[in-house]
């Protein structure tokens, strides 16, 4: 896989994002596309820590909720703009992803499993149960971007839905490229080692604790601003947000696109961000026919969907 | 990638498919499975059972209505998706639905940014205050449900009360309202306690609350299975003091699962619906609750709920708008929901003004006790 190839796939991308809007025949299907894209988002974040640093996390959702609620809070009581509350929620997430992550990842085995667990379902109840600061489960209003109505001053008018479509769309691509730069550096290149081999890694030189804390970060601020872009399309949210079924979602996303695969991910997010919508014809049946898509997808392309479709096809470079 | 180009087109053509001719299409987002199930599974078969209603009797003014119908799951996020698809792409000319405050808040701004006019089925006071142009509301809020049990506390002597409230949605929020509303009533809260909906065991906190100096009363804002969990420790406590629930648990199922024993005495706000076989000849109501008691329970063999009510009362009140306002377009049918006045539903008796978009005051409500293991009014 070449640095060539890197760009191809971005490009092949930025075309999809952009032909797409041709083939929409309502408002409705950039909404559906905005959420793919903040989807996407997160489960690159995923990626990263499952796919190359070989960690699972059950509690991103909690990250999740500190971007949104961030968004929600930080204009109102500290008066920043949102789109700075956007960067403090990245950062306080980062933060706190180190100091769950720095002495959890110490040990070897799933115990960050348990740790983010645990502190998803933190992150939810203290969201729920802070009424007077969040507005417990009924929520709370998130304040406007303001970004459209300068565009509109600009001459440029977008809907709701045309803006966070491409929004989305461009804070993707630019996390769609960082990850695809990690994946060839250094630092990529020891995450994958120690998914390997943590013995052989270590072995090798690798600082094995450091690189899965640096995984963990990095995937910490891309579900925080996920979460915040979430938060800001949406002008409202709840403690739902960072509930352990988001977290699950998030897992099952990038487990069913291919976690190794950014483009499968992203592919994954697609699927089952669309699939509710499709499968409202069958109203009752949905849950059903998503958990045997699920089922057949596991035992048929362990991979996940991109990676074992690729294989297949013997189609090189991703 | 070709999947997901593949994955799109079969959405489309779905969507297409689905936006078939019809002549008046109302839409709906109800939580019918999930956490807020027991809410919006009542609310969905109601709707479904109403509008084949309608139609089976030529529909409004000659013209059918299309039920668009989506399950949001209780999750304020699909919500929102949902209320765009109903407006951007099936084209609804009205939105019922929003069966939590947190799917509300989400469709409402939907609504409110395309002019649809909507009707929730969700309790915060927060949805119809302010008053939004194009937003209603049928249940009564937390607040009133706080003013209706202090008034009859008041009517009894009662001035120190104790609260143990759930930390659900439901239940923080009616605490909240508790508190702002009871000094207007002379009464103090004088002990308060919480649980979280999944425990199986208040008694510590009934104990602390009964070992507290010159309470007369308790209070238990709640909703599921919280409220008769504290009424099975109350009655084995032996607490002897009046024991007040909240309109969320207004069924028979609560009588059923704290059971008739525990349940003995118990007072809470509720609708005319939950006394339907016992409503005195001539009262308003009386015609409205048991025609739609006896049609739900034929239709669906189950109890009729509270929940099932709101949407009913949304129903006829949007259906009623669209007769008068004979169109479909979403500005008209929006003016004359406001002009409503005095459509009796299983609620109470609606009638909306430019700055009250709920219609319903304390009257609505009906104190009613629970008695060898029924429903009576004390009022």
């Amino acid at each position: 896989m070449s640095a060539n190839s890197k760009w191809v796939q971005l490009a092949v991308l930025a075309g999809i994002m952009l032909v797409l809007p041709v083939f929409f025949p309502s408002g409705y299907y950039y909404r559906v596309g905005a959420l793919v894209y903040v989807n996407a988002l997160s489960v690159i974040g995923l990626v990263i820590l499952i796919g190359y640093a070989g960690q699972i996390s059950l509690g991103h959702a909690g990250f999740a909720g500190i971007g949104a609620y961030a968004c929600a809070l930080a204009p109102v009581h500290l008066g920043i703009h949102p789109a700075l509350a956007v960067l403090l929620g990245a950062v306080i997430s980062g933060v706190l992803a180190i100091l769950i992550g720095r002495p959890i990842l110490r040990l070897k085995g799933y115990y960050l499993a348990v740790a983010t667990l645990g502190f998803g379902i933190l992150v939810s109840m203290v969201l729920s149960n802070e009424r007077g600061l969040t507005g417990g489960p009924d929520g709370m209003a998130v304040p406007d971007l303001g970004l459209r109505q300068v565009l509109r001053g600009m001459g440029l008018k977008l809907s709701g839905g045309e803006f966070w479509y491409i929004a989305n769309a461009l804070v993707l691509l630019v996390a769609i490229w960082i990850a695809l730069n990690l994946f060839h550096s250094a630092t990529g290149r020891a995450m994958r080692a120690l998914h390997g081999s943590e013995t052989a890694a270590r072995t090798v030189g690798i600082d094995v604790a450091r690189y899965k804390l640096q995984a963990f970060v990095i995937s910490a601020v891309y579900a925080s601003v996920a979460g915040s872009l979430l938060a800001l399309q949406n002008g409202f949210i709840t403690p739902d947000v960072a509930g352990f079924m988001h977290s699950v979602e998030m897992v099952t996303m990038a487990v069913l696109g291919g976690v190794g695969s950014v483009l499968g991910a992203t592919l994954g997010a697609a699927i089952l961000t669309l699939l509710p919508q499709v499968l409202t014809v069958l109203a009752d049946y949905e849950q059903l026919v998503l958990g045997l898509i699920m089922i057949l997808v596991m035992i048929f392309l362990p991979l996940g969907l991109l990676p074992s479709i690729a294989a297949r096809i013997r189609w090189r470079g991703v | 990638m070709k999947v997901t180009t593949t994955a799109l087109a079969t959405l489309m053509a779905l969507g297409i498919a689905t936006a078939a001719h019809a002549e008046i299409k109302l839409g709906a987002s109800l939580s019918a499975s999930g956490g807020a199930a027991f809410l919006g599974d009542p609310e969905a078969k109601t709707l479904e059972m109403l509008v084949e209603e309608l139609n089976a009797k030529g529909g409004i003014n000659g013209e059918k209505v299309e039920l668009v119908l989506y399950d949001d799951g209780g999750d304020p996020n699909k919500a929102r998706t949902f209320a765009t698809r109903l407006v951007e792409d099936d084209e609804v000319s009205a939105i019922i639905g929003g069966s939590t405050t947190g799917t509300t808040m989400s469709i409402l701004a939907v609504a409110e940014s395309e002019g649809i006019p909507f009707i929730s089925l969700a309790g915060a006071i927060q949805i119809i205050d302010p008053v939004r142009q194009f937003v209603f509301k049928t249940p009564h809020t937390d607040r009133m449900a706080c003013e209706k049990i202090f008034t009859d506390m008041q009517k009894n002597g009662i001035t120190k009360i104790g609260m143990i409230s759930g930390t659900d949605g439901f239940g923080a929020s009616m605490e909240a309202q508790c508190k702002d509303v009871a000094g207007g009533y002379e009464i103090e809260i004088v002990a308060q306690e919480t649980y979280a909906p999944q425990d199986a065991d208040m008694t510590p906190q009934l104990t602390k609350i009964k070992s507290t100096d010159g309470v007369q009363a308790i209070l238990n804002p709640g909703f599921g299975q919280g409220p008769a969990i504290v009424t099975r420790n109350y009655a084995q406590l032996g607490i002897d003091l009046p024991l007040y629930q909240s309109h969320g648990v207004a069924s028979d199922g609560f009588i059923e699962l704290a059971g008739p024993d525990a349940a003995e005495g118990v007072r809470l706000p509720g609708t005319a619906l939950l006394i339907a076989d016992i409503i005195e000849d001539g009262d308003p109501q009386k015609d409205v609750v048991s025609a739609y008691k006896a049609a739900y329970e034929e239709k669906y063999g189950e109890d009729v709920s509270t929940f099932g009510g709101y949407a009913h009362d949304a129903f006829k009140l949007m259906t009623g708008a669209i007769e008068r306002a004979g169109s479909d377009d979403p500005e008209e049918i929006r003016d004359a929901l406001e002009a409503t006045d005095g459509l009796v539903g299983t609620t109470g008796t609606y009638t909306f003004s430019a700055d009250d978009h709920l219609g319903l005051d304390l009257s609505a409500f009906r104190m009613l006790e629970i008695r060898d293991g029924e429903w009576v009014s004390v009022d």
